[in-house]
């Protein structure tokens, strides 16, 4: 008996019991389709961390005030200022210091009113230099950046990121028009593109003016050197650590510190963050596919069920099979392609329907789900190996019925 | 195959083939059947109970035997062995020359398979295969290819009158016509030896009457047929008739003695 000819009747046992065949097939199929979407849910969380990663700038930097490193916890500088300043910034922008470093953008941020017309929206008011556009890696919808002599010439000037400019125009063009600071009128020079937000903030959320502006004509006072933070842009992603280490360096030597573990100011790179955010996406992946793992043992179990059901309620055709020179191999065979069978249709199914699943829960919820032909391919294979492997032992049982034993069951 | 013409060839190669016979016996048919000194003991726990004590019996080739007993007699037992279904406890069983209660587990399969047709009292035809599918099944198991497979199956279904319902399953057919796609599926990979239990047990007489006849006709065409049954006017139709009694043989009476019993 060949292989299609065992097919062929494997096929038609599982035919003739259309209901129970069913029923086992969906068992299997609950399970394919589960393990589908938690491994398409887990892999389209990693892809949008991905995609924020390099939507960052892969090469980014952050050095902040303050120590984490400290078991005390977060060590402030001398009195209440802030331990980054401007000077420290430019020193960083120094090719000689730091050869790897791209781009500095030194910023002061606060929460400001900005009123236009009869408009009025608070929020982040970010005072940076040039460098900002490059180094958090935004574009201009419209109008131009910040430039270099707007930084020198304290300029009154801002630009907006498009939420904060759709708040304070609506459809107009902000592009020229004034806004009011914190009570100094400004003109809109530029807008920004869309970015989208992130876990911390919104991006799309703000408005930026030169650094001495807001130094001069916002905070003022004693504080108007220091920095909340310092963006520094590496070279490229291979020159990053070099480019830590050379922040590191300068500041710790700027700050006259020389054991590290003092140090007043701390450098995150965006990676490690989103390292750590990976991380906790895969964790909840892994128990997710767990879960999925379970439902399509219990699903095995369901076809290792039916299956032993079957040989004892066929155990008559058994009889018969063997009586008409079927041997125990392909009496066992029989029973193994039918288990198959009713795995590979599972799977099938179960494929299908995660597919559609795939497609259709992104319009339902905001998670993306990532549609892999690894992830299909795999499991329909694992659905075939979990119908031969609950297949085994029922198979081996009917091949091992005496003829005449068979035969004689009513 | 054709009506009269293909018996299996002799199954001891070293029996000659007698030339200038009449063709539908060989003249000096080598046994099919040798038994000998069979026991069958059956144990449930610490009962034993003996099926079969020590039966002998020879079987030439061509020859219509039937085994006739009440139930309880051991005949379906001796059926089983005969058919290799079951091995004795005791004794030697030569089927064909062959030493069968040596046999492993394969080699018995494959015995069945080639030699032997069985017909059953309950027909045992697969409920869900059409007929055709059916009789097909042991040339499956014998690895016959689908065409032929195909026409030989065909032929054997219109020589027992049922070459227009061959797409009909089991449940779509009558008790006698289910027998005559049993009696089909025994005797379509050409075996020697066709082996009926009880095959009129569960039919009217008209449709008995009719399977009486085709085990008849295919033992006009050579083959051997053992007859198992407990009605003595059905045991009538054998040319020999042995008796089962308690595990036993009775006597080995030719076919005029068998009438009288009830």
């Amino acid at each position: 008996m060949n292989l299609v000819e065992t097919f062929r009747t494997g096929l038609e046992a599982v035919i003739s019991h259309r209901l129970r065949s069913s029923l086992t097939v969906l068992g299997i199929m609950i399970g394919i389709t589960a393990v589908i979407l938690t491994v398409g849910l887990g892999e389209g969380a990693q892809q949008q961390v991905g995609s924020e990663i390099s939507s960052l700038g892969a090469n980014l930097l952050i050095v902040s005030p303050g120590s984490t490193t400290s078991s005390a916890g977060i060590r402030g500088g001398l009195g209440s200022a802030s331990t980054l300043t401007v000077a420290n910034a430019n020193v960083l922008a120094n090719k000689t210091v730091a050869p790897d470093i791209a781009g500095v953008a030194p910023v002061v941020s606060a929460s400001e009113s900005l009123t236009a017309g009869t408009a009025n929206w608070t929020t982040t008011l970010v005072g940076s230099n040039a460098s900002w556009m490059a180094v958090r890696g935004r574009a201009m919808a419209e109008g131009r950046f910040i430039s270099g002599h707007d930084v020198q010439t304290h300029a009154a000037v801002v630009v907006l990121a498009p939420t904060t400019a759709s708040e304070l125009f609506g459809a107009g063009d902000p592009v020229g028009q004034t806004v009011d600071v914190a009570g100094t009128p400004m003109s809109v020079i530029g807008v920004l593109t869309a970015e989208g937000s992130s876990s911390t903030s919104d991006d799309d959320d703000q408005a930026i003016i030169p650094i001495t502006t807001a130094a001069t004509r916002i905070i003022g006072g004693t504080g108007r050197n220091d920095l909340s933070s310092i963006y520094i842009e590496a070279t490229n992603s291979q020159t990053l650590s070099a480019a830590y280490q050379e922040a590191d360096n300068a500041l710790l030597s700027l700050h006259g510190i020389t054991d590290a573990t003092d140090a007043d100011f701390t450098i995150t790179s965006q990676q490690s963050l989103l390292a750590t955010a990976t991380s906790v996406d895969k964790t909840l992946t892994v128990l997710l596919a767990g879960i999925a793992g379970i439902s399509l043992l219990v699903g095995g179990i369901g076809v290792m069920n039916i299956m032993l059901v079957s040989v004892t309620e066929r155990i008559r055709e058994i009889g018969l099979r063997k009586a008409l020179g079927a041997t125990p191999r392909l009496i066992r065979r029989q029973f193994l392609v039918e288990a198959s069978v009713l795995g590979l249709v599972g799977g099938m199914l179960g494929a299908l329907l995660g597919l559609v699943v795939a497609i259709v829960l992104p319009h339902f919820i905001s998670d993306p789900v990532a549609i892999s032909a690894a992830a299909i391919a795999g499991s329909i294979v694992i659905a075939i190996a979990i119908g031969v492997a609950f297949g085994v032992y029922p198979a081996s049982r009917a091949a091992r019925l005496a003829p005449i034993d068979a035969l004689r069951s009513e | 195959m054709t009506e009269s013409g293909t018996v299996n060839p002799p199954l001891d190669d070293t029996q000659p083939i007698r030339i200038g016979d009449t063709g539908q016996h060989p003249a000096s048919p080598a046994p099919v059947i040798d038994i000998e000194g069979v026991h069958k003991i059956y144990r449930t726990g610490a009962l034993e109970v003996a099926a079969l004590r020590g039966v002998s019996l020879t079987i030439a080739a061509g020859e219509y035997v039937a085994l006739m007993g009440p139930s309880g007699s051991g005949k379906s037992t001796l059926m089983h062995i005969l058919g290799c279904l079951d091995v004795p406890t005791l004794g030697t069983y030569r089927l064909a020359g062959e030493d069968v209660s040596a046999m492993t587990e394969v080699d018995l399969a494959d015995v069945r398979n080639r030699r032997i047709g069985f017909v059953f009292q309950q027909f045992n035809l697969l409920a869900s295969l059409s007929a055709l599918r059916n009789v097909e099944l042991p040339l499956i198991y014998a690895g016959v290819d689908r065409a032929t497979r195909r026409e030989r199956a065909l032929a054997a279904l219109n020589r027992v009158g049922m070459g227009d319902r061959v797409e009909h399953r089991p449940g779509e057919l009558s008790g006698g016509q289910q027998q005559r796609v049993a009696v089909a599926r025994a005797v379509v990979s050409d075996p020697a030896l066709i082996l009926a239990d009880e095959p009129t047990g569960n039919l009217d007489s008209v449709s008995a009457g009719e399977v009486l006849d085709l085990l008849a006709e295919l033992h006009d065409s050579g083959r051997t047929v053992v007859l198992i049954t407990h009605d003595a006017d059905v045991a009538d139709v054998a040319s020999s008739i042995f008796r089962i009694l308690d595990g036993q043989i009775l006597d080995n009476a030719s076919a005029t003695v068998g009438g009288g019993a009830r």
